[in-house]
This record gives structure tokens, C-alpha cells and sequence, in this order.
């Protein structure tokens, strides 16, 4: 770890050597280890050091970029220059707002010593504890814990300087007992939380349940969805349609829906880096303070978030949510939502299945993509565990279907929310998501198991 | 360099390592964006370090350190073989990787024109051309035009004795036009979707694309899709441009031939496969006009290397033959479990088949296809469609999903025609199709021949955890299959 002292320096420095007019340096570093499992034994075990400098440059309106691992005076400095370079060859970015001002950010506590300080033998025994319960059950189980330290620095030559350093727990386990599968995951940077074996459990359990899935006719059915696969449809709808870039030009779900009742009432999603309740970044790859935004208030799309440029584009300030722009492919996205939360309801998991007169349970979504923006239609598969339920109670397992579903026609006819919700992670951030269930949900082929 | 790669042999064998090497990975990318006619990116990024990968008391650990420092090298081992004793303490079997690999040289990508000694005003002009012409069609709302370029220096050296110095190349490129009107979103892109076309070649590969004489039909399409009808729902002919059979080959041949992935190493992540074991020499994966290889020594493949990154010789193997499912893509570890399930055959020879490949020096070898291939077959375009009475023509993918044993796909594509009577006749939007691998591959009954044969580039295949994104090399022409189930989004 390199701390904040040490990073201030080592960007301030650079930054004083700059000749550009404009100049912001983004440090991510990652110090991490991951332990990954599978067929009952660690199969995998990996370790990682690394950390870059993204150097973004203006030149009047020219804008150049230049990345760099390597973080000693000279090849920062050689970074700066090719991002120098590359602004001068460039022609004039027309609406380029320049680069932000300071503002306080609200630091936001996410550091535990005992997540960064866990060792190898630490992970191996959490796992081989899992995987002896599995043995024990002639199971068998895969997955992978990971533990680590991440350090994000922006500064800029008009004075923005924030750093935060916290920590990262990954868990996520596929359980298969004979011919079913089962799934948990969680995310979050205290290890205290993870009880990897009970996780392991809970996907043993749903594993033992699944096995000797029946087929069913693909169609349109109600369904309770877990935690798990609420997560792919609101981190769809946030991500392909909850940033600035896409509604302005057009290719959102929002568009079109704004101000008016698109979901179902039951619905509210919002984003904040700043709420220790999820992964916490307070503040964005800009150097702005994320601000805590609705996106959809109890089913009524408010609007989404902006970056600097996004913003100044409609005469507004940046709720704080810029991708490192210093990647074109980061900037070609636009800002996204990246600590999304969306509000938990009043029911137990059991209650939402005992609302099912005729419909399935699903564990988990897998390989969704995005069939077409406008309705944010998605296909995918389910996974690990889908469920027949017959008036209120889980009848037998079928076999993973495939569908076909608008995501906002989907959260439009949500009839009731759980009350728990899991902390899943995601690359910049994390989903906080309880359960759902829906009331028409269009499955559109099967497999073969 | 050579002092980090010696210590970290000598370090591991000192710490109890009874196998270890270690790569040095040096790699310096270009992306140039441009969007809506200005620049919205020009980027440098410089990425170096090393990963030790050790085998002690039976198990693997690995450690990786961006940090090119002789300290640094002695701290990452060390941490290397104590990850490996933590491996240990859940093994079932110690780590067999067969017999030694020794092998000692250097392999280059041929390049005509190095484009990192092209101009940037040079390409630049190219991007903005090309995106002006893209956005001189009215009714275009959206235009991006990228380039990226890659050069990898890595140098692996194991304590068998290898020592292996290679320089891989990738130039890709790529344009796009968006049209939106009344909530319907319409893309084309060219060569291939999903950002870009790329290749192990130098600056002549974006130059032959020509992106600047299709910039103006490709935006022309994106605009007449607003107006096209949808693709109506049926089970009927298909008929797949080269750049879909590509996607379709690596989602359901490519990842499915993953001998990793066939003995469970992915089941927490990206899953498993249907082609297990049994099914080796006596699975008909398709028709007789099916023919797979994986092949990293065809010139031009982001597949294409001297070595892997266990330092074994880049090969060609037979995957399908005439539609027998013959060959699987192996590592060292995993062709030695597969020698000790099945024993030896035509199939099985406990020789990796040289497909190991890490994404960078942070992450460990996995087996990754290389240039996954469907053979050419002997049919003109022209003539397959005029063979064709009524049926799709679908060209180049804008959605792809498949199940986590690769069996039930679901493939969008953002354009396609209507096949009436051998001719092509009105455009069709949104058009999906899905069906079962094997089935399928064995309703193929036409591959066109060598003229329409390319050899696409995939820059984007994600897996492993970690995550590793891998480039692969897929050559295919167009290919036609019968009775699918085509549909489209209203």
C-alpha cells in the first residue's frame, strides 16, 4: 500500500511538472489476492501488485491522454509528455468544459485491517473448511475468495487533490450436487461479514433442491427473482441507460420516460458512492464528489447521472459519477452508476414465493446482453437453481431456460420487494438488491439441463 | 531484465519450488477514438511487470508484481511458494505437468509497416474521414471510428530450462453509425462489431479495410433499419456472414473445447462444457462439411504466437473433423489429466497442444483458443444465395448469450435480408436466432469457399478469475443451416 502522504507527493509533483495548460492525474492501485476453487480443491491461487497513473492533458480545447505503470519521475513524466503529444495532434474538442474545480469530499471510512491483512493460509482454510462440507455431502463445489486493497487518487492542476484507500471481499461459490447447482455470493470490505462456509451452505442447500429439473415449455410467467438476478436487471438499467451520455443521445430507456410512471411504484433505485453500506468511492475519476442521486423515485424515472462534460452540456453541475476518462473506452461510455442501491420491500424471500399462485424461482441470471436499448431488452440464461412453484410452494426444479425481457417492462409490474438485501460487487463498485417478484416475465427457450 | 528472471528461478528453487517460471510482460498500446466527428480520446498506455508461477509441496501458487526491481523479484517468489503451501492445504493430487518442456528461441510478428511509426496525424486523418463520411448521411445520430494498437514484449524462462523471448503485434480498427428515431436504436458497424476488426499485423491491416469507403454504407444501413420491417418469426433457412460464423464458432466450438472448462476449472465462473470426454472421437458436433482447427501458427491471428506461456510451441490441432469431435485445446496440466482419464488414442497424447496464454504478467496461463477456424468449404456467396428458395441472411452480431455448458445460444445480429427465390429482397431489423450447438452445427450444409475466408479477430474474451480478457483468431466464411429459429424484436 502506498498512502495517502506518499501518493500526494508522487502526484504533486508530477503535476508541477507539467507544461500542459491543464493537467489531472487518476492512482488506482490494487493489492490483492484471490483463491480460486474448484472439483473440491484450490486450483488457483494468485497474488497481484499493481499500480497506474492516467494521465489526462489540455491544451486550450486539445485533450491527450497517456497511461503508465511505472511510477518513478521519469515515466511519469514520459506519460505526461505523450499525453503533451497527443493533445497537440488532436483538433479542438468543441464542448470540452475543462477540468473541474475543487470541491470538499466527505470522506467516507471503508478500511478494515483485518481484510487487508488476510493471508493466503487464511483464504486456503476458509475454503477447505467449505469444501470438507461439501465433500461431506458428496458435493462439489467452485468459486473463488478474494481479499484486497485498493488505493484511488485524483488530482489536477487546479487544485482538486482526494484520496481514498479501503478494502475489498469477494466470495462467490457454485455448489453441484448430482444434476443441480446451486449459488451464493457477496460482496463488501469488512471480512467480519463473510461466513463463507454458511454461504457455502446456502448453495449446497439450493444445490441438494435443484437436482432432477423437469422441462418446462418456454412462456411467460411470474417469478420471484433472488438478489443475484435482480442485480443483472437493475445494473442493465443502470448501466445501458442511467448515464447522461446515452440519454442525450438517445439510446436510453429514460428516454421517453422521464417524469412519468414507467415502473412499478414498489420501485426506487438510487445511487451513492458515499454510503458505507456498499463499496465506497466518495468521490468520482473527475475528482467530484459523488453525489447520492435517485434514478427512479417509487417508479418514476428522475433522470440519470452526469459527468463534468455531460453536465455542462445541459448547463448542470456533475453529480460526481465520471468513468476514468483517461480510457477512450471509458469515455465513450459516458458516466454510469456504480454504488446502486435499490430499496428494499417488506417481505421474506418465502413470502414473495407464498404470493405465487403458478411461476418460477430463479437463483441467478447468466450471459445476459442487451438485445435492444429502447425497452433495455436483454437475453440470457438462468443458472444454479430455478424453481416450479405451484400455489405458494416450490413444487420441483426445471430445467434452465432462456429469455427475452424488456428489463423496464419487467421492474413496471414488480408486485412486492424482500426486505434483505445483499451486497454484490461490481468493477467499480457494488449493487445493494433484495428479491422481487414480478408479475409477467417472458421465457423464450430451454436447454438440456 | 535477465537479473529478475534468474533470481526468480533461483529464489523459488531455494523457497522449495519444485517447478517454476516466470514471464516478463512489457506492453505498450495506442487508442484513438473519435466520436461524433471529434476526438474523444487519444491514449498511451505503457504496462510492464512480472508473475512468478511456482509448483511446491504439489500445489500452485502465483504472485505478480508490476515493480521491475531485483527486491521486489525475491519478495514476489517468496510469496509465490507460500501461496503455493496455502494451495496445499486443500489438495487432492499434486500438480503432474508430464515431461519437461525445454525450449530456447524468439518469434516476432511479421509487420510490413510498424504502426507505432505511423504517424498520429496520419491516423487521425484516417478516423475523421471515415467519420465524416458516416455522418455526412442524414438521419445518422451517433458516429464513432477507433484504432488500436499493441506491441507485447515478453520474455519466459522456467526452471526446465526454457528461455523464450517473443514480440506480438496487433493492429485493429474499426467504425460505427448509429441511427435513433421514436425509440428505435439501429447500429452498423464495419469490419466487426463490438468496437473493431483486429489482427497480429502491422498498420497495412487497417489500410486494406478501407474504413473510409464503407463509412457511407454502412451509416446508409444504420438509417434504412429505422425504416426496415422487422425479421418475422419462423423456423426456417440461415444464412450467416463470415463475421457472425466467427462469434458463432468461438461461443459455441471455442469455449466448449476448453479442456479447463471441461474438467470443472471454470465452474465458478463461466461454467463447463457439454463436449466431456466420453464424447472424444465419437461425437458428430455437426454436418460432414464441418471441419474445426485451432491454429496458432496461420499468420495474421490474434491467436498466432511462437509459444504459449507455459513456453510450449504454437501448434495446429483438429477440433472437428468432417463433424467428428476429434480434439480439445489443452495445457500441460490439463493433457496429463486427460492422458490419465482416457489413455492414449489418435485423440489423447498427454502433450499440451500449446494453448496456454495469460492476458498480462499479473495473471496466470489458462488455456484460451487460439485461432479457432471453420475450414472453407467450396460454395460462392453469390451462388448460396441463389441455392437458397426462402431464408435469412443475417450479418454481423449485435447480441450473443449462451448457456454455461455452451448448448442453448441466442445471437442478435444488426442486419439482415429476406431470401425469396435464390435473390435477396427486403432488409429486416432486430433479427435474433437461437438454437442447440450440436444441432445446430449439424444442419450446416454449406461453407463458401477460401475467397470469403477471413480470419476475424475477437480483442474481448472474458474469463478466469481474476478476469482475463483474451484476443483469439476465428477464420470462417459464410455458412448456411437449415431449419432455424429466426426471430426479431417488434
Amino acid at each position: 500500500m502506498l498512502g495517502e502522504a506518499k501518493v500526494r507527493q508522487l502526484l504533486q509533483d508530477a503535476l508541477g511538472r507539467s507544461r500542459a495548460d491543464q493537467t489531472e492525474l487518476v492512482l488506482l492501485s490494487w493489492d490483492g489476492a484471490l483463491t480460486r476453487f474448484a472439483n473440491n480443491t484450490i486450483h488457483q491461487n494468485v497474488a497481484e501488485h499493481d499500480a497506474q497513473v492516467l494521465v489526462r492533458v489540455a491544451t486550450g480545447r486539445r485533450v491527450g491522454s497517456a497511461v503508465t505503470n511505472r511510477l518513478d519521475a521519469g515515466a511519469l513524466d514520459r506519460a505526461v509528455s505523450q499525453a503533451v503529444a497527443a493533445a497537440a495532434a488532436a483538433p479542438e474538442v468543441p464542448d470540452f468544459p475543462g477540468l473541474p474545480d475543487p470541491q470538499p469530499v466527505a470522506a467516507v471510512h471503508a478500511f478494515d485491517e483485518a481484510a487487508a491483512a488476510a493471508s493466503p493460509y487464511w483464504r486456503a482454510r476458509q475454503v477447505e473448511e467449505l469444501l470438507r462440507a461439501a465433500r461431506a455431502e458428496g458435493a462439489v463445489a467452485a468459486g473463488a475468495l478474494a481479499t484486497g486493497v485498493h488505493e484511488v487518487a485524483v488530482a489536477n492542476s487546479k487544485g482538486v487533490f482526494c484520496y481514498h484507500a479501503g478494502t475489498r471481499v469477494n466470495f462467490s461459490t457454485v455448489v453441484r450436487v448430482d444434476d443441480g447447482s446451486g449459488y451464493a455470493e457477496r460482496a463488501g470490505w469488512r471480512l467480519e461479514e463473510f461466513d463463507v462456509v454458511d454461504l457455502g451452505r446456502q448453495a449446497l442447500d439450493r444445490a441438494r433442491r435443484a437436482r432432477n429439473p423437469r422441462e418446462l415449455p418456454p412462456a411467460t410467467y411470474p417469478v420471484v427473482l433472488d438478489p443475484y438476478a435482480v442485480q443483472d436487471v437493475v445494473g442493465w438499467l443502470t448501466y445501458a441507460g442511467a448515464g447522461a451520455l446515452a440519454v442525450q443521445e438517445g439510446r436510453s430507456w429514460m428516454n421517453g420516460r422521464l417524469g412519468t410512471r414507467a415502473l412499478s411504484e414498489l420501485v426506487t433505485v438510487w445511487d451513492d458512492g458515499g454510503d458505507p453500506d456498499t463499496i465506497p468511492l466518495p468521490f468520482d475519476f473527475e475528482g467530484v464528489p459523488r453525489q447520492r442521486v435517485v434514478i427512479v423515485d417509487r417508479g418514476v424515472p428522475r433522470g440519470p447521472v452526469y459527468d463534468t462534460q455531460t453536465a455542462a452540456r445541459e448547463g448542470k453541475a456533475s453529480t460526481g459519477h465520471a468513468l476514468p476518462r483517461a480510457w477512450p473506452e471509458a469515455a465513450a461510455m459516458g458516466p454510469v452508476p456504480s454504488h446502486v442501491f435499490l430499496a428494499p420491500g417488506d417481505a421474506s424471500v418465502e413470502e414473495l414465493v407464498r404470493g405465487l399462485d403458478r411461476g418460477l424461482y430463479v437463483t441467478r441470471f447468466w450471459y445476459t446482453r442487451l438485445v435492444h436499448p429502447g425497452d433495455c431488452v436483454v437475453t440470457g440464461m438462468t443458472r444454479d437453481g430455478v424453481f416450479w412453484v405451484e400455489r405458494g410452494e416450490v413444487a420441483y426444479p426445471v430445467r434452465n431456460l432462456r429469455f427475452t425481457q424488456g428489463y423496464v417492462q419487467a421492474l413496471a409490474s414488480v408486485e412486492r420487494v424482500g426486505s434483505e438485501t445483499y451486497l454484490l460487487g461490481d468493477r467499480f463498485g457494488a449493487f445493494r438488491v433484495p428479491a422481487v417478484r414480478i408479475g409477467a416475465f417472458t421465457f423464450t427457450g430451454v436447454t438440456e439441463f | 531484465m535477465d537479473e529478475i528472471l534468474t533470481r526468480v528461478l533461483n529464489a523459488a528453487q531455494l523457497a522449495g519450488a519444485s517447478y517454476a517460471d516466470v514471464r516478463v510482460v512489457e506492453t505498450v498500446r495506442q487508442a484513438i477514438l473519435v466520436r461524433n466527428g471529434a476526438v474523444q480520446g487519444v491514449s498511451w498506455t505503457e504496462d510492464a511487470g512480472f508473475g512468478v508461477r511456482v509448483v511446491a509441496d504439489g500445489a500452485w501458487g502465483f504472485a505478480s508484481s508490476h515493480r521491475l526491481e531485483v527486491e521486489e523479484a525475491e519478495r514476489v517468489t517468496k510469496l509465490a511458494v507460500e501461496i503455493a503451501r496455502a494451495s496445499a492445504l486443500a489438495k487432492r493430487e499434486d500438480v503432474d505437468l508430464g515431461e519437461p518442456v525445454v525450449q530456447r528461441g524468439s518469434y516476432r510478428t511479421p509487420v510490413q509497416t510498424d504502426p507505432f511509426q505511423v504517424p498520429l496525424e496520419t491516423k487521425l486523418d484516417l478516423l475523421l474521414r471515415a467519420d465524416q463520411e458516416m455522418r455526412r448521411v442524414r438521419g445518422v445520430t451517433t458516429t464513432e471510428a477507433e484504432l488500436v494498437f499493441i506491441r507485447q514484449r515478453k520474455t519466459f524462462a522456467s526452471t526446465e530450462g526454457s528461455w523464450i523471448s517473443q514480440e506480438i503485434v496487433e493492429s485493429g480498427c474499426g467504425i460505427q453509425a448509429t441511427a435513433v428515431r421514436d425509440g428505435e436504436v439501429q447500429r452498423r458497424s464495419y469490419p466487426n462489431s463490438v468496437g473493431r476488426h483486429q489482427q497480429t499485423r502491422g498498420w497495412e491491416f487497417v489500410t486494406e479495410q478501407d474504413l473510409v469507403g464503407n463509412a457511407p454504407r454502412i451509416a446508409e444501413e444504420a438509417v434504412a433499419l429505422l425504416s426496415a420491417d422487422p425479421c418475422p418469426e419462423d423456423v426456417t433457412t440461415l444464412i450467416l456472414g463470415g463475421s457472425q460464423v466467427a462469434l458463432q464458432i468461438h461461443e459455441s466450438c471455442g469455449h466448449a473445447i476448453e479442456l479447463d472448462r471441461v474438467f470443472g476449472a471454470e465452474a465458478g465462473f463461466a461454467g463447463t462444457s457439454f463436449l466431456t470426454p466420453d464424447k472424444l472421437g465419437n461425437f458428430r458436433y455437426g454436418s460432414e462439411v464441418v471441419n474445426i482447427t485451432a491454429d496458432a501458427t496461420l499468420p495474421g491471428g490474434l491467436g498466432t504466437f511462437g509459444w504459449d506461456d507455459e513456453g510450449v510451441p504454437a501448434q495446429r490441432v483438429d477440433i472437428v473433423r468432417e463433424g467428428l469431435f476429434v480434439g480439445y485445446l489443452t495445457d500441460r496440466e490439463t493433457a496429463r489429466q486427460l492422458l490419465r482419464l482416457l489413455g492414449p488414442s489418435p485423440y489423447v497424447t498427454g502433450q499440451s497442444n500449446g494453448t496456454a496464454r495469460a492476458s498480462g504478467w499479473n495473471r496466470i496461463p489458462m488455456i484460451r483458443m487460439t485461432n479457432v477456424n471453420l475450414l472453407p468449404g467450396t460454395w460462392k456467396l453469390a451462388d448460396l444465395i441463389a441455392d437458397t428458395d426462402r431464408g435469412v441472411f443475417m450479418d454481423t452480431n449485435r447480441s450473443w448469450s449462451i448457456d454455461d455448458r455452451r448448448l442453448n445460444f441466442q445471437f442478435g445480429c444488426e442486419i439482415a435480408w429476406e431470401i425469396r427465390g435464390g435473390k435477396l429482397t427486403r432488409m429486416l431489423r432486430n433479427p435474433i436466432y437461437t438454437g442447440i450447438t450440436p444441432d445446430f452445427w449439424r444442419s450446416c450444409d454449406a461453407v463458401c469457399d477460401a475467397d470469403h475466408w477471413v480470419l476475424w479477430g475477437t480483442p474481448n474474451c472474458g474469463k478466469g478469475e481474476p478476469m482475463q480478457v483474451g484476443h483469439t483468431g476465428h477464420g470462417a466464411s459464410p455458412a448456411r443451416f437449415r431449419n432455424v429459429r429466426v426471430f426479431g424484436k417488434q
